[in-house]
Order: C-alpha cells, then sequence, then structure tokens
C-alpha cells in the first residue's frame, strides 16, 4: 500500500480519477462510449482527441522544463506554424491533395524547428535566461504570424487536413495515435538511450555536468528544437482543427496550460528529474478538467477560476511546509492508541 | 550588487572620464541605453514621418494613453528586482476594472467601491506573494495561477464589458490641466505620482533598499538580518495593488469595465520594465527606467499608428527591442562578473 501511495505518479493518477469520478456522478452520460460505422464516440473519446495539441506542446516543455528551462514561445510557434501550413495550401492549386498538405506540413514543421533551434541558440549560447529569451519570440511569433497571413483569419477546405483532426484510423481518433505515436518516440529516444539521463544531469546541475564531460550545450539546445518541433506540429492539428489559421487565438495560453500539466504530472520546475508518463497524465487532467466545465455548463469564459483553483490546490499539495503540517497531523494520530493503522498510514 | 562595482580598481585601469563613469554606473547603463532609444526614436519619427511628431499634444498623449501600463510597470519593477515576477497584472487589472464597474453600476458610492478594488488587487497579490514566500512555489507558477484566477474572476463578474456613468471617474479622464499645447489629466497626474511614489521608496526608505539586498542575493540579505520573508511579500502585494490602480486608470480611460481587458498585457509590462534596465535575474532595476520603457512601447505604437501600419510590427519590434536589450544587459552582466574575478 505504501509503495502504491509513495509513487510519483500516484498523486497526479489520483486527481484524474477523482476528477473523472465526478464528471460521472453529475453526468453518467460522461462515461458513455457508443460505436457508430465502426467508430467510437463519446465524452472520453472527445477527451483523447482533444488532447493531441496540448499533449504535443508538453512532451516538449517537459523536455526544456527537465533542462531547468522554459519555452514560453511554443503558443507563438503554434501560431505561425498553423499560418505556415495554411497559408501554402490556401495558395495550391489543389487544396485536396495529399502531397499539398503533406509539403505544408513539413514546410510548416521546418519552420517551427527553425524558431526552436533560434530560442536554443539565445539560452545555451548565448546564455539568456529562458524565461526571457523564448519571451522574445512569445512576443513577436504572434505578429510574424499575422504578417505570414495578411493580418485575416486562412480558412481552407482540405480533406486530408481535416482528416488530421478528426479522422478515424480503425475504431479510435488519428489525433489520438499521432499524439500517442509522438509519445511513444520521445520516450524511446530519452528513455531507451542516455539522453534522458544526460537530460536530468543537465538540469539538476549545469555545471557539475559540464565539468563530468556532458555537452550541455548541445543537450539544451536540442530540447528546444525538439520543443519547436512538437509546436509546431501541434499548430497544424489545431488549425486543422478549426480548419482555419487564426493568428491571434492559436495557441492562446497553450504555453501556461502545458506548464500546468507538466507540474502537475510531477517534474519539478526546478528542472532534473522528468516524467514522460506524469506529463500524459497531468495533460489529459487539463484537458478533462476544460471539458468538466463545459459539461457542468458553466459559462466556458469562467473557466480560469477553475484552472486558477486547481494549480493552487496542486502547488499546495507539492509544498514541503504542506507535507510538514501533513506529517504533524499523522503524528498526532499516531500518538492515540487507535486501530486504524491503516488510514495513519495513507495519512502519513 | 546595485551599484557597487568595482571603483577602485577601475579607476585605475580606465583613464577616460567617460569610461570611469559608464564603469562606476554600469547598472544604469541599459537605463540610458534606454533613454538613447528614446530620443532616437522621437528624432526618427520626428525626420522621417510627417515633422510634427514631437508636439505637445502628441507627447501629453503618449502619458494619457499609457497611464495604465506605467503605473503597472512600477509594481512589476518591485517585484523583478527582487528577483520574482508577476504574470497576474493584467487579470487582476481585468478585474478589478469590471468590479469598480459593477460596484458603481449597483449603486455603491465612489468612496466605497475605488479602496475595496483596491484592496481586490492587493489581496490577490498577497495570496501570490504568500505562495511564494511560506510555500515555495516559484513566483511563475503561483501569478500564473493568480492570473487564471483573477480572469475567471472578472467573467464571473461580468461576462460584458459595463458602461460606467459616475461623475467623479469620468472627471478623471476628461479633466484636462492645459498649459498651451500641453495637457495632463487626472489619470495621468495619478500615474506620475505612481511613478515618484515608486522611485522614493525603492531608493530612500529601508524597505526599498532590502528590495535590492534580496534580489542581488537573497541568502545574504538573510544573513544580514534583513526581513527577507516579510519583502518578498510585500512585494506581490505592491504589484497586485498597482494592477488594481491600474483597473481604475483604465476604467476612467474607457469609460467602461470589460474582463476581456488587458490580456496579454502582462508581457507588455514585463518588456517595459526590461527595455528600461531592469534585469531580470534581480538586483538591479529602476522604477524611472521602467518609465523610459513604458515611453518607448507608447512610441512605438504611437509611429505605427501613425504610419498606418499593421499592428503586428508593434508586436515585432517590441520583441527585436527586448531580444537587443537582454544581449546588452547579458553583455554587461558579463564584464561585470569578469571584473569581479
Amino acid at each position: 500500500m505504501k509503495a502504491i501511495v509513495n509513487h510519483r505518479l500516484f498523486w497526479p493518477a489520483t486527481a484524474l480519477v477523482v476528477l473523472v469520478a465526478i464528471n460521472a456522478i453529475a453526468q453518467p452520460r460522461f462515461l458513455a462510449i457508443t460505436m457508430r460505422d465502426g467508430k467510437l464516440y463519446g465524452a472520453l473519446i472527445d477527451i483523447l482527441r482533444q488532447s493531441a495539441p496540448l499533449m504535443l506542446v508538453a512532451l516538449g516543455m517537459t523536455i526544456v522544463i527537465a533542462t531547468r528551462g522554459i519555452d514560453l514561445s511554443v503558443g507563438a510557434i503554434m501560431a505561425v506554424s498553423g499560418a505556415v501550413a495554411l497559408t501554402i495550401i490556401d495558395s495550391s492549386g489543389s487544396p485536396d491533395a495529399v502531397a499539398t498538405v503533406g509539403i505544408a506540413v513539413i514546410v510548416a514543421v521546418l519552420v517551427a524547428m527553425v524558431l526552436g533551434l533560434w530560442n536554443g541558440f539565445l539560452v545555451s549560447v548565448l546564455g539568456i535566461q529562458p524565461i526571457i529569451a523564448t519571451l522574445v519570440l512569445m512576443l513577436a511569433g504572434r505578429g510574424v504570424a499575422l504578417l505570414i497571413t495578411g493580418g485575416k483569419i486562412t480558412t481552407v477546405n482540405s480533406a486530408p487536413l481535416k482528416y488530421l483532426a478528426s479522422g478515424y484510423v480503425l475504431i479510435l481518433p488519428v489525433a489520438f495515435f499521432i499524439w500517442v505515436a509522438a509519445v511513444a518516440i520521445v520516450s524511446a529516444i530519452e528513455r531507451r538511450t542516455a539522453l534522458g539521463v544526460l537530460t536530468e544531469s543537465v538540469g539538476i546541475n549545469p555545471e557539475a555536468s559540464r565539468l563530468a564531460g556532458v555537452r550541455s550545450r548541445g543537450i539544451i539546445w536540442g530540447a528546444y528544437i525538439a520543443s519547436g518541433i512538437l509546436a509546431g506540429a501541434a499548430g497544424i492539428l489545431a488549425a486543422s482543427d478549426i480548419r482555419a489559421a487564426d493568428a491571434n487565438a492559436a495557441g492562446l495560453w497553450i504555453e501556461l496550460y502545458a506548464i500546468l500539466a507538466v507540474v502537475l504530472g510531477g517534474t519539478s520546475l526546478m528542472g532534473g528529474k522528468f516524467s514522460i508518463a506524469g506529463t500524459v497524465i497531468g495533460v489529459l487532467f487539463v484537458t478533462t478538467l476544460e471539458s468538466t466545465v463545459v459539461f457542468l455548463g458553466i459559462p466556458p469564459a469562467q473557466k480560469p477560476v477553475f484552472f486558477g483553483a486547481a494549480v493552487i490546490v496542486v502547488v499546495l499539495l507539492q509544498a514541503p511546509r504542506v507535507h510538514e503540517w501533513g506529517r504533524k497531523v499523522g503524528s498526532t494520530f499516531r500518538k492515540q492508541p487507535t486501530d486504524s493503522k491503516t488510514e495513519v498510514e495513507v495519512a502519513a | 550588487m546595485t551599484t557597487i562595482i568595482d571603483i577602485p580598481d577601475v579607476a585605475t585601469t580606465g583613464p577616460g572620464a567617460v569610461s570611469r563613469f559608464t564603469a562606476r554606473h554600469a547598472a544604469m547603463m541599459p537605463t540610458f541605453a534606454a533613454i538613447a532609444i528614446l530620443l532616437l526614436l522621437f528624432a526618427g519619427a520626428e525626420a522621417f514621418l510627417r515633422g510634427d511628431f514631437i508636439t505637445g499634444s502628441n507627447i501629453s498623449a503618449l502619458l494619457l494613453d499609457n497611464a495604465y501600463l506605467l503605473v503597472m510597470a512600477v509594481g512589476m519593477t518591485f517585484v523583478i528586482v527582487t528577483g520574482g515576477i508577476d504574470l497576474a497584472v493584467g487579470s487582476v487589472m481585468a478585474f478589478t476594472g469590471i468590479w469598480l464597474a459593477k460596484l458603481l453600476a449597483d449603486g455603491t458610492s465612489v468612496a466605497v467601491a475605488i479602496p475595496v478594488m483596491l484592496i481586490g488587487g492587493a489581496l490577490i497579490g498577497l495570496l501570490v506573494g504568500v505562495l511564494v514566500q511560506y510555500f515555495n512555489v516559484q513566483p511563475f507558477i503561483a501569478s500564473l495561477a493568480a492570473l487564471f484566477l483573477a480572469r475567471g474572476l472578472a467573467f464571473v463578474v461580468s461576462l460584458s464589458s459595463i458602461k460606467v456613468e459616475e461623475p467623479a471617474i469620468l472627471w478623471m479622464q476628461s479633466t484636462r490641466f492645459k498649459l498651451g499645447d500641453w495637457y495632463i489629466t487626472p489619470t495621468g497626474i495619478l500615474a506620475l505620482a505612481v511613478v515618484g511614489i515608486g522611485a522614493f521608496v525603492m531608493h530612500s526608505t529601508r524597505f526599498g533598499r532590502t528590495v535590492y539586498a534580496v534580489g542581488g542575493n537573497e541568502q545574504s540579505a538573510r544573513l544580514m538580518g534583513l526581513n527577507v520573508a516579510r519583502t518578498k511579500v510585500l512585494v506581490y502585494v505592491i504589484s497586485g495593488f498597482c494592477a488594481g490602480l491600474a483597473g481604475l486608470v483604465l476604467t476612467a480611460y474607457s469609460g467602461a469595465g470589460y474582463p476581456r481587458n488587458g490580456i496579454g498585457t502582462e508581457l507588455d509590462v514585463i518588456a517595459a520594465v526590461v527595455i528600461g534596465g531592469t534585469l531580470l535575474t534581480g538586483g538591479r532595476g529602476y522604477v524611472l527606467g521602467s518609465m523610459v520603457g513604458v515611453f518607448v512601447y507608447g512610441t512605438i505604437n504611437t509611429i505605427i499608428n501613425f504610419k498606418g501600419a499593421d499592428q503586428s510590427w508593434t508586436r515585432i519590434i517590441v520583441g527585436v527591442l527586448l531580444l537587443l536589450f537582454i544581449v546588452v544587459q547579458r553583455v554587461i552582466v558579463a564584464r561585470a562578473e569578469r571584473r569581479h574575478n
């Protein structure tokens, strides 16, 4: 029992389960999954589909945070990549051709990669604080996206693009498979090679790991490039979801949601140890919380109150002072000769 | 940490008066650079635009249009000098602004409504400060929570904009004290007063010097027996209070409260403060520098409006300027560190 409670994914996972349970009690149809034309539909399936952009962004953010950095520019990168992709499709003669969409996606991701390269250059070569270095692109990026779209919202009708966000493979949405693939690739690169350990060592102590022979500059740079690429892919997914490139609204506040998801998943903002599984749970929690608000009939505009409250509760649960209080409460219970020994252990 | 930078060492190596001055006031260099850029912007606008850029009414409008940014920048300077950051200011401004409008619409008297909304802003700041200081939450995350909270609360107060009919509030905006072509509104006076008080507190009070000490090296400040905990909480309270005041100014300026006000304004404020020469690592910065930063930001905006160019250029230019300044700061810090070694 204690081993399960002490596992670092226990609390994030519990929070997710509790949230789903609240939904299920408030609205039993929340859990309903129906099969139509060989495809699954339902609120839970929607959550899996809608998680995709945030999942990609949060994955990149996890790696960047592990190096003791932060990437505020992901939302702006999403706006740029969405603008690039849709402008290419819009100006081509055959928006329905798979090749057109393929080229648009590749170009957009390459542009996003260059933006990540730029962030990484500022942080790892010039040694600028990550918050400020990425703030530059966060401010300027949306301006660039607006220039690309010419200040208007570019809309396209393209079947292959639409397929990315709302199509199905077998019985589950394409977008779900995209994020699962991204999670698998990133975990394989980070955890099946030494890269993950090296990333953590850079995050825990950049100077010591440099002295130990770790090429911290390349690792930090790589993290920002990865974050850029993933944000670019997320930008295309977000654009294909609404079939429009809105430079002002695309990926708005996603950097904050992504950081929230990463922190909820148990990765410390101080860098070092990171958990990809934790991030996945964190993203699912954030997306579920978002649809909970809609489900409970609260005006979407008031949604931020819940996010604010959720962030405060979660950071308080992680705070050392609260743990201390928890221990104190636990030990006062233990002094009394009660038979509810198991409960005490849980509380402690 | 702020101004004490190896004076004797430099006096022997730097022969010229200029290099001695720059070395002695290294911490002020970014602010001087900001002033230079502001003058360049003015001169450039005067020369290349219609030639009637530097007029009394234009400069007066600059203060009027950016009064709310100026008020927030003062609070933000306190926070950033301690090495923290406050992302919540834009949302707090929206929340307090719409709350004020709502209270007035419900018939509350101004004498009650204004203190209530200002205290509301300060309380959100207090929440951030307590999270940062007593629960070891990083300023970024703590103020992020407050950002969400205040934005949501703004929508809880009202989903749409509320017009303000109260004469006292409208007076703050419509009254113009004129001197020839120049004019100033009560909101402008308020903003300048906040700058004056902020500069005084930062430089001439025990609290202000503690703010610098905490930003320079928190551990040393604690060992010196300074009250680090109280200072760190107070700076967020000040920032929240200033954001509340900005809500008042903006409500007067626009004649209405609107829950969507100030989305992304926190970034503009941070950019203005950094352009004004405050180091985001803490320990260095000036309230007056932040004022220059706000004017640089406002002037860029005005020039782009003058040119009739796309608004997206504002963001790009501010981003590029921000980059320029952080690189300049980086070089200055690196030089100072080299000299120390």
